[in-house]
């Protein structure tokens, strides 16, 4: 702000020559701006001090109950999805948090890449020369970019669960599960005795996958000669696990769920809420990154096609290698801000019963316990260090794809 | 640059100061607006519902009504705010409505930690379980492994909670926000189970498909005293709120209706003189006029006529008296007397 500033008229670093001319002090730039910024720190200091003092003051008189005590405090009700170990009868509140932060990380990473993949796919085909592929892209942008979210989360919740059968009369795909109106019962895996073997062959595939690529990239620059490092790569991260599978004796079996008395039993459930909400924020974000990525790449001059064309690329190439990489740059920053989006979009799930951070945590453990002041600011803070996680992590990365200038 | 800041800084500095919460004394502030802010459920049949022009009716807005008749002599001079059921404590206890009359249920920990008082018992209530009857399931102890939907931040979860463990059953809970969105899923067939008070499952019942495919179970598994709510440390109005209620209760008992409260003014009977207040000083000391309740009467009627207004036999949703039935018949309904 100010304080760097050193307006035109004031003392010269170097000035020994010219001494200085005399002005009253408040005249003075420096000191004045060093004045406001001081008076400025202290209004809000004080502000700050007055509404914790306020709060405190009021939440007393009001007999409100104060504190984190509660957090340790049985919460006693049942949560529909966990992806740790939540029992209704003996879980405090501080476990309440720890699910609704995991059900809201997990719908927001899922549902990044789903975005970002279906926004790439339609943002590219929007500037397809294929008549139709173009217009159906354009269609798909401009329908659901324009409609609520919200309304869209009950379109596809309640459309989607109309359209299910209960859960006598499920789909049945043998092997592959059953779908029903509660959800998605999938096989489960059983890992068997030896199974730690796969895992370690797992991570050497994927040791070996990138040493070949970084060997393959110094070979190019080096010699020009271009080696398969994509499918030698492929063929260690898929190959080495499947030989350890065989070596082992095939130590897998599948819990497949069967039909019960209310629902399904066994394997893993997908609940129709998880699948409501991934569908429509991936859906409704990916319309937003499909422009992102369509400016991004009319962001790039036509020469650079042309050059590539000219340079004997194909159109595929071109597009892998000449054009995406540039746009890359122009489409990371708001890309992230969509990513941010998303996540801070996904507590839209209070209204289909998705169990995520502000259903459980904002909204049931707040009603139960009535500490509103203390679990919305664990909750502000929370949803504060995903957004500012996503971007340091963007923001490294928008520096790694960054021209970089010599 | 820096002077827009501090403006903008200054301007929010007296607006956060000023919006301190709202003071002891609710019936100055009541009369200095000339209404009752009153906090009413978003939409439940029989208890707090608008109808088509907006106008609201039920249970819990009587007794708002009634708090305005006795205040204003006027049942209008009310103004409902709708709240969902993780709203409501917040929003009395800042002050953004005077009275909580919602269902609300009646606990110890929201009476002791929440900063809030219980005036009374309009309703008294247990939570049930509605289900489909072509599922040939007639006792709530045959639900393990259902799906129940549900409505978030009400004693329903707890109890539900409570009652699977303690009969060593499994249930999955679908928890929505909005009363109308529980219903919705339901009949979508995403649970098997609707679960809430009695009385809002034979509300919320007129608002399925085909309600007639549904039965409610019979075993209630808890105790669900509604009443209306108000904000700690105002005695006044906690008062107000308090009798209020007992007046409807008593004026139904001693055979007094908004049919006949005019004549009832030259009964011989003491009660009813003190009730309508002919004798004594009963207005003045809780801070209105002394025919306060005949007010209250006049308007809105006494409880049975309330009752039977709202939920009763020849409504849609045709509760029998039951328990809320008068403690001379056998119910619970009890008020202290006037004297």
């Amino acid at each position: 702000m100010a304080v760097t500033d050193i307006a035109p008229g004031g003392p010269s670093p170097h000035g020994q020559e010219e001494a200085p001319p005399k002005v009253a002090l408040l005249n003075n730039p420096k000191v004045r701006s060093w004045l406001f910024q001081i008076v400025l720190g202290v209004v809000v200091a004080y502000l700050v001090y007055a509404g914790w003092v306020n709060m405190n003051a009021n939440l007393q008189a009001a007999g409100v109950a104060s504190g984190f005590g509660f957090l340790d405090e049985n919460a006693g009700f049942s949560v529909a999805q966990s992806l740790i170990e939540y029992d209704q009868g003996t879980s405090s509140y501080g476990r309440v948090y720890v699910v609704g932060v995991l059900n809201t990380l997990v719908v927001a990473f899922i549902g990044i890449i789903l975005a970002t993949v279906i926004g790439f796919i339609v943002g590219i085909a929007r500037l397809s020369n294929n008549w139709i592929v173009s217009r159906l892209a354009t269609a798909y942008v401009e329908f659901l970019r324009n409609l609520p979210l919200l309304l869209q989360i009950f379109i596809w919740y309640f459309g989607v669960l109309r359209l299910l059968p209960g859960p006598r009369e499920s789909f049945d795909f043998g092997p592959l599960g059953l779908l029903n109106n509660r959800g998605y019962f999938a096989p489960k895996p059983v890992w068997g005795d030896g199974s730690i073997v796969i895992l370690v062959a797992l991570i050497a595939g994927l040791a070996i996958a990138f040493g070949v690529s970084r060997w393959a990239h110094k070979r190019q620059m080096a010699t020009g000669e271009r080696f398969p490092a994509f499918w030698v790569g492929f063929g260690a991260i898929v190959g080495l696990p499947l030989l350890a599978f065989v070596a082992m004796g095939a130590p897998l079996t599948f819990d497949v769920p069967e039909m019960g008395g209310f629902r399904p039993s066994g394997g893993m459930t997908v609940i129709p809420e998880f699948i409501a909400l991934l569908v429509a924020l991936s859906t409704y974000t990916a319309a937003f990154i499909a422009e992102i990525v369509r400016a991004g790449i009319l962001g790039i001059s036509r020469g650079q096609s042309e050059a590539a064309h000219a340079l004997g690329l194909r159109q595929g190439q071109n597009l892998r290698l000449v054009i995406i990489p540039q746009a890359l740059r122009i489409i990371i920053p708001p890309l992230t801000s969509q990513y941010l989006n998303l996540t801070k979009n996904s507590s839209l799930a209070v209204a289909i019963a998705y169990p995520e951070l502000t259903s459980v945590f904002a909204g049931t453990a707040l009603n139960q316990t009535g500490q509103a002041v203390e679990i919305i600011s664990i909750t502000m803070l929370t949803y504060l260090t995903f957004s500012l996680l996503t971007s340091a992590f963007m923001n490294w990365y928008n520096a790694r794809v960054a021209l970089v200038e010599r | 640059m820096t002077k827009t800041v501090l403006t903008g800084v200054l301007g929010a500095a007296i607006v956060a100061l000023g919006a301190s919460t709202a003071s002891a004394a609710t019936l100055d502030d009541v009369e200095a607006k000339g209404f009752v802010q009153c906090g009413v459920s978003q939409g439940l049949p029989g208890f707090s519902n608008p109808d088509a022009d907006g106008e609201w009716s039920g249970m819990d807005v009587d007794l708002c009504r009634g708090i305005a008749a006795a205040i204003f002599d006027d049942p209008q001079a009310v103004k409902f705010t709708p709240l969902s059921a993780k709203e409501r404590f917040t929003a009395l206890q800042s002050g953004e409505v005077d009275v909580l009359s919602r269902n609300t249920t009646w606990t110890m920990s929201r009476d002791t930690q929440l900063g809030l008082n219980f005036a009374g018992v309009n309703y008294y209530d247990g939570q049930g379980f509605m289900i489909r009857t072509d599922m040939n399931i007639n006792s709530a102890l045959e639900l393990s492994g259902a799906s129940i939907c549900t409505n978030t931040g009400t004693t329903t979860e707890l109890n539900v909670a409570d009652y699977f463990r303690a009969n060593n059953m499994e249930y999955e809970l679908v928890a929505f926000e909005k009363a109308d969105e529980v219903v919705a899923a339901y009949d979508a067939g995403r649970c098997d189970v609707y679960t809430t008070d009695q009385s809002g499952i034979y509300a919320q019942r007129l608002k399925l498909t085909d309600p007639g495919a549904h039965k409610v179970l019979p075993e209630i598994i808890s105790k669900e005293p509604l009443g209306p709510v108000v904000r700690q440390g105002d005695d006044q109005w906690f008062n107000i709120v308090k009798w209020v209620h007992f007046a409807t209760v008593n004026a139904e008992e001693m055979g007094v209706t908004s049919e006949n409260v005019d004549e009832m003014l030259e009964s011989d009977n003491p009660g009813i003189r003190r009730l309508l207040g002919v004798e004594g000083e009963f207005g003045t000391d809780i801070g209105l006029e002394n025919d306060w309740a005949y007010k209250v009467i006049k308007h809105v009627g006494n409880y049975g006529e309330i009752f039977a207004r709202n939920v009763g036999p020849d409504t849609p949703l045709s509760i029998a008296r039951g328990i809320n039935a008068l403690w001379t018949d056998g119910g619970l309904q009890y008020a202290p007397p006037i004297r």
